[in-house]
């Protein structure tokens, strides 16, 4: 919550983790430091394989950096084992005890530390009504729903009231519909306990949608760390603005530097404003990357920045994709949402001029 | 709809079917039905009757042997039990490493080696310690059961630890429980099913050794099964059918509660 913005919740500092050794020595995480603050929600998102459920079981303290250190409000816990840290997880499989009931699973964390009876079963009811489980506290966990289970998994780390939340794709086993809504509900669930939640995910919507700020990992390092917008609008290397949403690269050359922002000169010799990422001053060629909906079309061709053959046209109910051919042979998208009204000329095979407004380039590290 | 594969339907299938359950229990069934003749022949009926049970229960020798394989069964069962579990869960709760086979292997060491060996290894080495302590009594048959039970046991316990989820006991290490509570509290709830059945299994096949026992005994400590082969020797009775018929009905009523606890909560 905003009073308090910049305390940080957890420091992760230099951490590595090498698994094998000798020639068979694969490093999951290379050198990774980042702060996520507070009460936020933080989303580790990248493919498999990239580090962010290793970093999450370090937190979590499942496993031990190989260097590094994990600050959890300024103390060190990488050292210390589970049962020691003031953090719990929902896992994946949720994890449930299977011989106990829903009420009891709720309860273990606090039972585990040593809390009285009559505290235990006063926060089971409040968190059981959080979930909106009431109905099923003395069921078996093999007796409820897959979406209930997820409830009761949530509810479970959640009572022990722990200082971070780690959440390990925990959707990732919902039909598509009960994952929209549970998003909806972690959402809310964070907001009305103030825990700060860090969620590792794959699936670049539910990055985008649930979270405060976005750490975009790749090959056991952190790309990029920003706002969901900040990621989409501002990617800062090709990686990032491939793996989320669609993309436009193009070739260019940049001709001037001022106050963060560059002037380039793309192949069709027009020159356009584009962003820098943070601390990149750029030379030479470079990559700048045009979101296929911050670009415009028009049939007639001054001012525009590029020159394109139109070679499909996708009509998709709420918008248009349009696939272009560039003079130099690159394809480019443009998405256009559509509106009723009379046609714009665009045609299959013709001609046409693509604008590149102020803010839609942004230049790449990469 | 296209005829599927079936092994039912496959020419002869009934009758080896038929014959091999002829050829397993036929004998039983016959010798089920001469522990109730009233004749002193296994073969040739006299009439029915229950007199056979009578006497085998009035036979003092009888009732000791059978008190006897029930006592060292028992403990033997728990014993084998007890390092059943533990050497269970120390070669599943670990990371594969170069030796781990080996281990296996070893534990599972009376499944391999002829029993007759076993016995006669015993027998030598038994004789040493007797001679050194002066002790003659049950316990070396127990010590004996007890290690070829190991691996008996050792099974069920080791497959019910293999499909657990081990995020469970990670689940419970999240949630603030110690090594030993996540033990006390998931692991061991969780596998009491497989140890349970790993307790019978050890118990029955306790209960139904003669080689090693054959071996080990001093005079005067006949389990059940030598006090029945030392009797055969000695000329059939249809007491004999009698103690066999008991002593099958008790295997299997402990064979389906085997059954029923390693079905539940599955």
């Amino acid at each position: 919550m905003p009073d308090k913005p910049d305390r940080n919740a957890i420091e992760v500092v230099n951490v590595s983790k090498i698994f094998g050794s000798g020639e068979g020595q694969v490093a999951a995480l290379d050198t990774v430091s980042v702060s996520i603050r507070e009460n936020e929600f933080f989303t580790l998102l990248g493919p498999s394989g990239c580090g962010k459920t290793t970093l999450l079981r370090l937190i979590a303290g499942f496993d031990f950096p190989t260097a590094g250190e994990i600050l959890l409000y300024g103390q060190d816990i990488a050292p210390l084992p589970p049962f020691k840290r003031p953090v719990n997880t929902v896992f994946q499989s949720y994890a449930l005890f299977p011989h106990m009931t829903v009420a009891d699973n709720i309860g273990f964390g606090l039972e585990m530390l040593g809390k009285p009876k009559a505290e235990i079963k006063a926060r089971v009811t409040e968190m059981l009504k959080l979930v909106q489980m009431e109905a099923l506290a003395s069921r078996r966990t093999s007796q409820i729903s897959g979406g209930q289970q997820q409830r009761v998994a949530l509810a479970r780390a959640l009572a022990p009231q722990p200082k971070v939340l780690l959440l390990d794709e925990p959707l990732s086993a919902l039909d598509y519909k009960l994952r929209k809504e549970m998003q909806i509900e972690l959402k809310r669930l964070q907001h009305e306990t103030g825990i700060t939640f860090i969620f590792v995910t794959h699936d670049q919507e539910e990055a985008l949608t649930m979270s405060d700020r976005i750490a975009v990992m790749s090959s056991g390092k952190i790309l990029q760390v920003g706002s969901p917008r900040d990621i989409y609008d501002r990617p800062s290397e090709r990686f990032v603005a491939d793996f989320i949403g669609e993309s436009n690269f193009l070739k260019a050359d940049v001709v001037g530097v001022s106050g963060g922002r560059a002037t380039v000169r793309l192949s069709s010799g027009a020159e356009i404003p584009a962003s820098l990422p943070e601390g990149l001053v750029p030379k030479g060629k470079v990559t700048i990357v045009v979101r296929p909906e911050h670009a415009q079309l028009s049939a007639a061709s001054p001012g525009a920045s590029l020159l394109g053959t139109v070679e499909n046209i996708v009509y998709l109910g709420t918008d248009t994709h349009f696939h272009l051919r560039l003079a130099d042979g690159e394809h480019f998208i443009v998405r256009r949402q559509n509106s009723r009204g009379a046609g714009d000329g665009i045609v299959q095979g013709g001609k046409v001029g693509i604008l590149i407004g102020g803010d839609a380039a942004q230049v790449l590290k990469d | 709809m296209a005829k599927r594969f079936s092994i039912k339907h496959q020419p002869g299938f009934t009758t080896i079917a038929a014959t091999c359950f002829i050829v397993l229990y036929l004998p039983i069934i016959v010798l089920v039905i001469y522990a109730f003749n009233a004749a002193t022949s296994t073969s040739e009926w006299g009439g029915f009757s229950l007199k056979w049970f009578q006497s085998a229960w009035q036979n003092t020798q009888v009732i000791d042997a059978t008190l006897r394989s029930f006592q060292i069964g028992a403990i033997a069962a728990i014993f084998s039990t007890i390092f059943a579990t533990m050497a269970a869960l120390a070669t599943t709760r670990t990371a594969p490493y170069p030796g781990l086979t080996f281990k296996y292997a070893a534990i599972n060491q009376p499944l391999m080696v002829p029993e007759i060996v076993t016995g006669v290894a015993l027998l030598i080495f038994f004789s040493r310690i007797k001679i050194f302590t002066g002790y003659s009594g049950l316990g070396y048959l127990i010590a004996a059961h007890t290690a070829f039970c190991v691996p008996f046991a050792y099974l069920p316990i080791r497959a019910r630890l293999e499909n657990m989820d081990l995020t469970l006991e990670r689940a419970a290490a999240d949630l603030y429980a110690t090594p030993w509570r996540t033990f006390r509290r998931i692991t061991l709830p969780l596998l009491w099913p497989g140890i349970l059945a790993g307790l019978m299994l050890a118990f029955v096949i306790s209960l139904d050794d003669v080689v090693i026992t054959e071996f080990v005994k001093s005079g005067g400590q006949d389990t059940l099964p030598t006090y029945m082969l030392g009797q055969i020797r000695r000329g059939i009775t249809p007491e004999i059918n009698a103690i066999s018929t008991v002593f099958l009905l008790l295997s299997v009523a402990i064979v389906t509660l085997f059954f029923f606890i390693s079905r539940k909560r599955d």
